[in-house]
Order: C-alpha cells, then structure tokens, then sequence
C-alpha cells in the first residue's frame, strides 16, 4: 500500500511521459517532422506542408496505439483479479487465438481481401471463440478454473488452425498473416480509430466503477459472496468488459501479447493491488508500452518498420526481469 | 495404513495405469502398421528377424519404427515436463513453454539456419536443444536472484517474460527474413516426418535421464506440490529440489522440441487429463501423463497421415485437435472436482 501523494506522483509522471510519447509519435516516421513546424500545425498557425501526415496519417494512428495499449492492460488487470492468476490474461479467454484465426483464415483463404475488412473479422472471431470458452465452461454457474481449462482447450485448437493454414499457404499471404499477428500499428488511420473510441467510451468508465468489487475476487469465492457480492453476476459482467475491451483493440492492432500479460504486473509493482488505483496506472503504462514500441519500431531500420507487437516484448521484458530481480517482499 | 477403499483405488488405478499402457503397445503397432503404403503385422517382426531388403521391410526398419518410437518418447517427454512444470509452480496455466523452451529453441533454429544458410534436421535438433537450454537457464537465474528465490510466482512470471521475449525476436527474424519463414513454418508446427534413427539416438539419452530423474523425485515432486511451507515441514532441501526439477524439465522438453519441433498441447492439457482421473496425487499424475502423452503423441501422428487424402498434415495440428475435446468434455462432467 502506497501513500495517495506518491500514488498521484506517479499517475503525474505516467501521464506525462505518455504525452510526450505521443508527440514524438506525431514527429517522427519516414518523414521526420521539424519541432517548431509540429508546434505551429497543432496551434493552426501556418501551412508547412506536413498537415497531412501530421493529422491524417499520425495523429490517428498514436490515437489508437494509445487506447490499445491501455485497453489491453485493463483487460489483463481484471483477467487476473477475476481468475487470481498471475499468468492469466486476454489470450487466456482465446481472444487472442480467436481473433487470429478468423484473419489468418481470411487472408489465406479469400486472396485480395481487403484491409478494411480485417478489424471487424478479428472482432468476430475472438468474440466467437470467448463466447465458445464461456459457454461450455458453464456449469450450474462459471468458475475461474474451469474458464482456464477451456480457454487452453479451444485456444489450442485455434491455434492449430492458424499453425495448419500458414503451411499450406503462399508464403507472401503468411508473411502478411505473420505481421498482422505480431500485432502493427502499420497504416492505422481514422478509419480505425473512429470505431474503437465508443467502446473505450463506454467501458472505461464501467470497469473503474466495479474497481471495488475485483478487490473482493482477490479474496476467493466463498469470502466474496459472503462480503456481498453477486459473484456471477460481476464475474459474467467484468469478463464480458474484459472481452469487448481486448477484442476492439486486438481487430485495431493485430494480437499484441506483451502488453495483456505484463503491463498489469509493472503497474503493481509500481502502485500496488488496489483496483482503484491499479486501473488508471495500468492503462497508462498499456498506452506508454504501445507508444514506446511503436516509436522504436519506426526508428530502428528505416524504411522497413518493425512491428509494434514484437516491440513491446523487447523494450518490456528487460523492464519486467529488472523488477524481478530487485522485488522486496 | 490402507482401508478397504484405500485398497479399492490403488487397485482402480492400478489397473487403469496397465490398460494405458496396454492402449501405448496398441498405438505403436498401429503407428507402424497404419500408412500410406499399410504394413501387415508379422512384417514388422520380419523385418527383424529375417531381413531381405524388400521395401516393406525398409520402410518398417527406418521410416515407421523410428517414428513410432520418437511419437512415444516425445509424447511421454512433453507430458512429464509440463506435469512436473505444474507441481513446481503450482499453477495450472502452466507448461513446458512457460520456461522459454519452445521459443528459445525457435530463435536458436531460426538463427542457425539463417546465419549458415541450411536447414537440415539436425542442425534444427541441435541448435534448438542449445536454445532450449539457454532460455531455461536464464529464467533459473533471473528466479534465483533477490528475494523469494524461485518461487513459483517469480519462476512463471520470469519464463513467461522470457517466452514472449524470444517469441518477439523469432517473429522478427521471421517477417524480415521471408525465406526463414518458408523452412521454419513447418518446423514451427511441430512434426515428426523425415526424423529418423539417427537423430532419435542423438537425443533419446536426454529423455532417459529426465525420466528416470522423475521416477526417483516422484516423491519429492508430489510434496512440493503441496506447497512450500508443507515441503519445508516435511523436511525437504525446497532450493535445491526445485533447481532439480528444473534441470529435469529443461532436459525432457528441450530434447523432445529438438527432436519434433515445439509440439502444443501434451505438456500443458495432458496433466490435467490425468489429473481429473487420479486426483492431486502427483505420484499417480506422472505416469498417467507419461503414459497418456505417448498415446496422444501416437494417435495423432496417425491420425496426420489420413486426414487430408493427398497429403500429411503436421502432427502438432492433430494433438489439438484430438486432446482438446476430450479435456472439455471431462471439465464439464468432473469439472466442479478439480
């Protein structure tokens, strides 16, 4: 437990590392974009010539590397209370698999697809297989043990579908399936942001407000209903949040699994296990991993970009190992 | 002291471990026997005992029974490593993978092939072995420094970090490098074509080692599981018992991706099959598992020459397809019991 100053010191340097990532997401890419020209184009004071990748190109593509990496850290924060294990996380409900393998699928199968169509596919295929997971764990109610077993189950099976498909395909189909699942953030725009901020909207707001009960789920079932709670009733509530918030940002960005898994472990070590304060500092560090990531990916070997989803991995696991290392009880 | 129900389940389980095994003796004669050119029976033992150079008999003596056999030892392998993953950090989430070794031996099979420009099995086997031992190794360390030395919250979390880490690297490789991609992707979704005597004598040793280190720690892996503080009461030196399951895992799965690839499934959901037949007692979890795995491993190789009529499928994709069913239908029947 952390003092509230140093909880709104913290919170106050996440958010303004975040805000600086973001700008240096706006400057650089291909065409890096002079400082003093960026300032002017955001205070609408002179036509430089750069409005257009400015605006149209990064403003958006920044936009949604932010709400995908919050969204996904907050999916994994509540993954982790609900099931108390500390490697659950969206790809244990086999968003993830699901999502992947309906794009997989689709790329493979049905050539000069367009790009377009991808988001909504990834988002059906992973509610299909969360709802799949869900339903046939039911069994005169949910439980976090069975949910895990299943979701290893049909995540498993999704996977050898993916697995199957990329061998027998043209391999210029699974370079681009391979990229999609490394998760990019490649030629993202306003197109996909527009459909991913009503969900972030909505269910921000609804998962801090139930902040108080996944504190009672870190206790166990039997203390949790008796402090109150209707179990399955929330439980079925935070997966269904958990589930929308992963499944819009996987279709935005591909399957990034870094920031799911990890992000919700560096903010506890940062702030501790008290949900209301976890979720704001969780999402913060989603959003500030993905931003990272993105800019190094766009830096490291001009022109190709490296996407984001591998970065995250390798700018984040030294992070997490270094944490390890240093834990105090 | 057994009662007559104490009596009763041994006797249950007992036999159910001989009908498991007498399934294994039947799924190995059904992987040589079954193919695309099918073998009879007494060919097999023919090909033994008077060997005359005809084709069958050269496909039975180095295509199938070597196959056969690495399906058992691979299979069995991969579910003692994962069952024994389980005992050591307590969580059911999990396997083998979560020690780095399927990717550690990807990133090591991926560089070897791209930096010497060939790609042949054994140079996978070994570079991947090296790999998988490397990434094991660097997740022992990183859980044994500072406080709360391996403990399993520490150990899933380092090798789940370590996992995705080299996952990364290998993804990377893979997209910049598309001809890595072309060889790799089928490596990546674990067979078991074209492997054969050699390359199973190579790395048959390691797999012994492992299991017999299992069966002489069985004891030891069963209080663990129980947790620490019971391990501690019990007498047990917890350090260096777990820095020897450890080693153990790191030898059976290591061995088992050189040989096959990394294989999903078996080491994680195979446990957990036999767990919902035995119950917590990780004395009986091991060799049903063992057992189960080998069977799971033999079927599905199988079942990978006869799904599609023109062409094998890789035997990574059948395991799933064949265990995962079966693990959902026996979490909804028993699955209040776990």
């Amino acid at each position: 437990m952390i003092s509230t100053n140093r909880w709104r010191i913290i919170m106050a340097i996440l958010l303004l590392a975040n805000i600086c990532l973001f700008f240096v997401n706006l400057l650089i890419g291909e065409r890096n974009i002079p400082f003093d020209k960026a300032f002017q184009i955001l205070l609408g004071l002179a036509n430089t010539g750069y409005e257009f990748t400015m605006l149209k190109l990064r403003l958006p593509r920044a936009l949604v590397a932010a709400l995908v990496g919050s969204g996904l850290a907050l999916s994994g924060v509540i993954l982790q209370a609900i099931t108390r294990n500390p490697l659950a996380s969206p790809s244990i409900l086999g968003l993830n698999a699901g999502a992947a393998a309906a794009v997989v699928a689709i790329l493979v199968l049905i050539p000069a697809v367009p790009s377009s169509l991808l988001p909504p596919v990834a988002f059906g295929g992973a509610l299909v297989v969360a709802f799949l997971i869900y339903a046939l764990s039911w069994r005169k109610g949910s439980s976090p043990i069975r949910l895990m077993l299943v979701g290893i189950g049909i995540s498993a099976m999704a996977n050898a579908v993916i697995a199957y498909l990329l061998t027998v395909s043209d391999i210029v189909r699974v370079t681009q399936a391979a990229i999609w699942m490394a998760g990019s953030l490649y030629g993202r725009g306003w197109e996909h942001f527009w459909p991913l901020l009503p969900w972030f909207m909505v269910l921000f707001p609804v998962a801090y407000f139930l902040a108080r009960h996944l504190d009672l789920f870190q206790l166990g079932d039997p203390l949790a209903i008796g402090l109150g709670i209707h179990l399955e009733r929330t439980r079925g509530l935070l997966i269904l949040i958990s589930v929308a918030i992963a499944g819009a940002s996987v279709s935005a960005a591909g399957t990034i699994g870094f920031v799911g898994l990890m992000a919700p472990h560096m903010s506890r070590h940062l702030v501790g296990n008290t949900s209301a304060r976890l979720l704001p500092v969780a999402a913060l560090t989603g959003s500030l991993l993905v931003l990272s990531a993105d800019a190094v990916g766009k830096i490291l070997f001009p022109p190709y970009e490296i996407p984001v989803g591998i970065i995250t991995a390798i700018i984040g696991a030294p992070y997490l190992f270094y944490l390890l290392v240093r834990q105090r009880k | 002291m057994l009662d007559a129900l104490g009596v009763l389940i041994l006797k249950r389980r007992l036999s159910g471990l001989v009908v498991l095994f007498v399934l294994v003796v039947l799924g190995f004669f059904a992987n040589i026997v079954l193919g695309l050119s099918p073998i009879k029976l007494h060919v097999i033992f023919e090909a033994f005992t008077s060997f005359d150079g005809s084709r069958e008999h050269l496909i039975v003596r180095s295509v199938r029974l070597p196959r056969a056999l690495i399906a058992v030892m691979v299979g069995c392998s991969l579910a003692l490593a994962g069952g024994i993953m389980q005992a050591l950090t307590r969580n059911s989430l999990a396997g083998p993978e979560i020690f780095g070794v399927n990717y550690g031996a990807a990133l090591a099979a991926v560089s070897a092939s791209f930096l010497l420009g060939t790609s042949s099995l054994s140079l996978f086997a070994w570079s991947s072995f090296i790999g998988a031992g490397v990434a094991g190794a660097a997740v022992f360390l990183i859980g044994s420094i500072g406080y709360d030395r391996l403990s399993s919250f520490k150990l899933v979390l380092a090798g789940a970090t370590m996992n995705l880490l080299l996952a990364s690297l290998t993804q990377g490789i893979l997209i910049l490098h598309q001809q890595s991609m072309d060889t790799m992707r089928f490596w990546m979704a674990g067979s078991l074509t074209g492997r054969d005597l050699e390359l199973f004598v190579q790395m048959v040793p390691y797999m012994l080692i492992g299991l017999l280190f299992t069966i002489l720690m069985s004891k030891n892996i069963n209080v663990l599981s129980l947790g620490e503080e019971a391990a501690q009461g019990l007498g047990q030196r917890v350090l260096l018992t777990k820095s020897l399951l450890i080693g153990i895992i790191m030898l059976l799965a290591g061995s088992a991706v050189a040989i096959a690839g990394p294989i999903g499934f078996i080491g994680l959901t195979v446990p957990h099959i036999a767990r919902f037949w035995v119950g917590a007692d990780y004395r009986w979890i091991l060799p049903y598992s063992a057992l189960l795995g080998a069977l799971l491993l033999l079927l599905s190789d199988v079942g990978a020459r006869f799904v599609l009529p023109s062409r094998e499928i890789p035997v990574g994709v059948v395991t799933a397809f064949l265990g995962a069913p079966f693990l959902i239908y026996l979490v909804q029947r028993k699955g209040g019991a776990v």
